[in-house]
């Protein structure tokens, strides 16, 4: 039987858990709005990159002739996956959900006897899967956007991932993130980055707002369109990394505000629960004494 | 009028409509008015101009890092990496400038694989830019 003394230690200290944990889901909840207000303000370019890149594919005749990052290297050997995590916990499912899937796809892809490299960002995601697959991993990038996360920070990764690809180091590349759905819901999405296929939905989705005057009409090109696709492509590799670091961000904030949510209402439930026993334990000290002295009284 | 719309990969800059931009393309400058032929350019680091009503007065100058343009009769879209006010450029301090320059062109003699070396170029290139467009008036 626990003491009173004993009880009132245990409802300060949940106390105090569950006041770092309600201050830590409003901070959450401030970053996951940032974060969703930065992911708003990405989306114009992505969307008039991929209506670029739509109208310029279109010119230039896919398949073998086409630059490296559009047709491959006409071989799917080496896969490189580039998994996408937080870099601190306290977030719930959010990075070992990524990194599950990212485990399925690795045996996946080696059961099909493919080889496979690992290029992670954000510290959980490398820790977790450096236990298992340590000879895979390339490379790592770690305090990504920490206050903001800048352009800048994605083309980092993306010039990595260029130097591999330039070096013959894969032959397809494969992002694994968090898509953001709401604060309660993340989607473990996979997506194809290298070779770069203008997805079909995509496509449409964008190429519909510049149906009326854009996407019926023939282009001219300065320089050519090989030439323009090939400065293109590297840069639509960065904004593709950039978006689904912010996904990932605001996913995180998402997951973080739910998980300490959760945790401060069972902080809750738990402090009612030892209340109730302290009351408890306390009536039941008093009813003994009472006891002891109105029969001490009768004795006498 | 044609819109003119000038995205970062971080937010969309400006978005109005004018009467002409005059944009650095890749084979010269390149005047947008209302009805030109669809395009795609490959923009050069340098100044972007938006041009008043009467075709005369420069409204606005922009300078770009470079990126991609995309021209219809009715629009302009200018997708570039780094954009800021000519003013703000100018102000900003010439000395620092040169010697981001100079540790730059150091960096690119170590530069030690053609990736490197290439983005590198890219930064030199832009720097000399607005070295160039500092000295303008």
């Amino acid at each position: 039987m626990p003491s009173l003394k004993d009880i009132r230690n245990k409802i300060a200290s949940v106390k105090s858990t569950q006041k770092i944990t309600s201050a830590m889901k409003l901070v959450a909840a401030s970053k996951l709005r940032r974060a969703q207000e930065q992911a708003e303000a990405g989306r114009p370019f992505a969307e008039r990159m991929g209506r670029m890149l739509s109208s310029l594919a279109a010119n230039v005749a896919g398949g073998a002739g086409g630059p490296r990052l559009m047709a491959g290297t006409g071989s799917d050997r080496v896969h490189l996956l580039v998994v996408m995590t937080g870099d601190r916990g306290l977030c719930g499912g959010f990075n070992s959900t990524v990194v599950r899937e990212a485990r399925r796809t690795i045996l996946r892809l080696q059961g099909e006897g493919k080889t496979v490299k690992l290029l992670t960002v954000g510290r959980k995601g490398r820790d977790l899967l450096r236990r298992e697959f340590p000879s895979l991993i390339v490379a790592n990038f770690e305090d990504m956007g920490r206050k903001r996360l800048s352009f800048a920070e994605a083309d980092k990764v993306a010039n990595k991932i260029l130097e591999l690809f330039d070096a013959g180091e894969f032959d397809v590349a494969t992002m694994i993130y968090n898509k953001f759905k709401s604060a309660i819901t993340q989607v473990v999405t996979l997506q194809q980055i290298v070779p770069f296929a203008p997805a079909a939905g995509t496509v449409d989705a964008v190429g519909s707002v510049g149906l009326q005057d854009g996407a019926k009409a023939v282009y001219e090109f300065e320089p050519s369109e090989e030439r323009i696709l090939a400065d293109l492509l590297p840069r639509n590799l960065a904004i593709q990394i950039y978006s689904a670091l912010l996904e990932s961000a605001a996913s995180f904030y998402g997951a973080q505000m739910t998980a300490m949510d959760n945790a401060t209402r069972n902080a809750g439930e738990m402090i009612k629960k030892y209340t109730l026993i302290y009351n408890r334990t306390r009536q039941a000290a008093i009813t003994k004494e009472l006891i002891e002295i109105i029969s001490g009284a009768e004795a006498v | 009028m044609v819109e003119f719309e000038l995205v970062s990969p971080e937010k969309l800059l400006m978005s109005q409509s004018v009467r002409m931009v005059v944009v650095p393309g890749a084979e010269g400058q390149l005047g947008v008015l209302e009805g030109h032929a669809p395009m795609i350019v490959t923009v050069l680091p340098g100044v972007i101009d938006v041009y008043a009503d009467d075709m005369a007065t420069i409204t606005r100058r922009i300078f770009v890092a470079g990126g991609f343009c995309e021209v219809t009769g009715t629009r302009v879209t200018v997708l570039a990496e780094e954009a800021l006010e000519l003013d703000a450029l100018r102000a900003q301090d010439r000395a620092g400038l040169e010697k981001q320059l100079s540790d730059l062109r150091e960096d690119l003699d170590d530069a030690k694989s053609d990736a490197e070396r290439k983005t590198l170029e890219g930064r030199v290139a832009v720097l000399q830019a607005k070295l160039e467009v500092q000295g303008l008036h």
